[in-house]
């Protein structure tokens, strides 16, 4: 893979990750309005790494489920830097379905490296509790529309990804793994992320080829935090384009097309 | 013959012992005697096999490749293969990938790291398939995803019951975010065979992890381990790394799994097959044939 290649993909996640990069908290109230915070699992406790709500989409209600990384340090800490635990997809398994029940869209902001990898997570069902809501997901009854807003990493992304519609902004990424994850399992070396990034095909153009999302969402030139107006105009444009296709169709034209999206991917002969 | 063969017909549990998949020794050369991974005790090659690879001093569970699991658990000779010739792409162009896929094809002269097919247990008819942990860490690519989606549908088509029998280290890197998305496609089939009121139980043996473990393997109607296997989310190398200390003794084992309530019941390798019977027989198959 040329240096060049891998250099320019690089300067892509640095900007999926760079420290000013709007964060769901700033997206949220712009899209929405009318926004309510609901906390909690009912189970264990309320995970930070997970915004989840109800607000209004152009008087529309809708529910919003959003991974958070924060922004300060002290914030981030409390987020977890954006890596939830089992009780952080339990709440938002709850929020979808009472979105269900109201009959009310969900819309999806995917923004984390992953699901944390820690004693409590394992504990208490980390790969029971992804695994759920990805078979959950599968027939929630309401039109789900999903945007990766910087970095969708592995299962934990993909734990309330599972959806009708799915956008990456321009430079986010979406992959089974972080590069530095990657590089450690199939270099055994961690810090060899930037060669990792040029072989994994994560970027935006690429899963759009692979017809695993459905489309881009544009930055303005040097990224989303140089101008976060035109970003949420285009997220608010493609919403609005979306509910409207989506919301006159039955439950089980959604739920059919929806099984069928997934069902579709994969690359084999025989 | 495979001893292990001669163990189960003893035991009474198969119905006809014929040209059944040969156990091969492993590990030793000359196979007479084997090391058990965990005690370090020596094993004679038989004994082993006799015992259904399971270490006769400390019970350690050695992994079983797919055809050794579908002898130690289908009735004789009832088991038809399906999608056998299922082959995987490169879809990423990761270096190297077709080579390992070569390389494990033909030490293991099979195509994919996930044998699927119909059977009988028992008598009864069931949809069984089974992970390699040999093929590729029993990985989870695209062939895998899609066996899996194609055996839950024939399941469902055929209103059969369904086993899987997991042991993986998760998704299959190479292959990247088609690899992700398999966890979608196959949790969804799963849904669908759920909500037709089927039965689908999870075997979950040494290792189960990552993105297997965080889908359809985790989605049994019941979950059953085996003694010491490797269960959970993120491996133990990254959860160290991550939180910079030491794990707790027995941390992610099937017992530490079943004490957090993650697992139904933790079975010995001979107590599954009978198990699996009489909960197959519990949920009303096989009552009338």
């Amino acid at each position: 893979m040329s240096q060049t290649h891998e250099d320019a993909i690089w300067a892509r996640i640095k900007l999926a990750r760079h420290p000013k990069r709007p964060t769901s908290q700033s997206i949220i109230p712009r899209v929405f309005d009318d926004f309510i915070e609901l906390a909690g699992d009912r189970q264990f406790s309320d995970d930070k790494a997970f915004i989840v709500g109800i607000g209004s989409f152009e008087g529309t209600p809708v529910t919003i489920i959003a991974q958070e990384k924060g922004i300060s340090t002290p914030e981030r800490i409390k987020r977890n830097f954006g890596m939830p635990h089992p009780e952080g997809y339990r709440k938002a398994l709850r929020a979808m379905r009472q979105a269900e029940k109201f009959h009310r869209p969900i819309i999806v902001f995917i923004d984390t490296p992953g699901a944390y990898p820690g004693i409590g997570a394992e504990e208490r069902g980390q790969a029971q509790a992804i695994a759920y809501n990805l078979f959950e997901m599968s027939s929630i009854k309401t039109p789900i529309i999903a945007f990766v807003i910087s970095e969708g990493g592995s299962g934990g992304a993909l734990a309330i990804g599972v959806a009708d519609k799915v956008y990456m902004l321009e430079n986010s990424i979406y992959s089974i793994l972080s590069p530095e994850g990657f590089a450690s399992i199939l270099f055994k070396d961690s810090t060899l992320a930037k060669k990792a990034a040029g072989l994994m095909k994560l970027t935006a153009e690429d899963l759009q080829s692979y017809h695993i999302i459905d489309g881009k969402i544009k930055e303005a030139p040097g990224g989303f935090h140089e101008d976060i107006e035109y970003t949420i105009g285009q997220i608010r444009t493609t919403i609005k384009k979306d509910l409207k296709r989506l919301c006159c169709q039955s439950s089980e034209t959604i739920l059919n097309n929806r099984y069928l999206k997934y069902r579709r991917i994969g690359a084999y002969k025989e | 013959m495979g001893t292990i063969i001669e163990k189960l017909k003893a035991q009474n549990q198969l119905k006809k012992v014929d040209s059944a998949p040969e156990i091969k020794p492993r590990d030793i050369p000359g196979g007479l005697f084997i090391a058990c991974d965990k005690c370090h005790g020596a094993i004679y090659q038989k004994v082993l096999d006799d015992n259904l690879r399971v270490c006769p001093n400390c019970q350690h569970h050695f992994r079983l490749s797919a055809k050794e699991r579908i002898t130690v658990t289908l009735d004789e000779n009832s088991f038809n293969e399906i999608d056998e010739g299922m082959t995987s792409l490169n879809p990423l162009e990761m270096p190297e990938y077709d080579e390992k896929l070569k390389k494990s094809s033909q030490l293991l002269n099979m195509n994919e790291a996930f044998v699927s097919g119909t059977g009988t247990i028992g008598s009864i008819p069931l949809a069984f398939g089974v992970l390699d942990p040999f093929f590729m860490m029993g990985s989870m690519g695209s062939v895998v995803g899609e066996k899996i989606t194609r055996l839950v549908e024939l399941s469902i088509s055929e209103k059969l019951p369904l086993i899987i029998v997991a042991a993986s280290g998760g998704a299959r890197m190479q292959e990247g975010i088609y690899s992700l998305m398999q966890m979608a496609k196959t949790s969804a089939a799963i849904k669908r065979h759920s909500d037709k009121g089927l039965l689908y139980i999870s075997v979950i043996t040494d290792p189960t992890t990552g993105g297997v473990a965080a889908s359809f393997a985790s989605l049994g109607d019941i979950l059953i381990a085996e003694p010491g296997a490797l269960i959970g989310f993120a491996g133990p190398r990254v959860i160290k790394q991550t939180i910079q200390q030491d794990l707790p003794e027995g941390f992610q084992t099937s017992s530490f799994q079943l004490d957090h309530g993650q697992v139904d019941i933790v079975a010995k390798r001979a107590q599954i097959r009978p198990l699996l019977i009489k909960l197959l027989q519990l949920h009303g198959y096989g009552a009338h044939q």
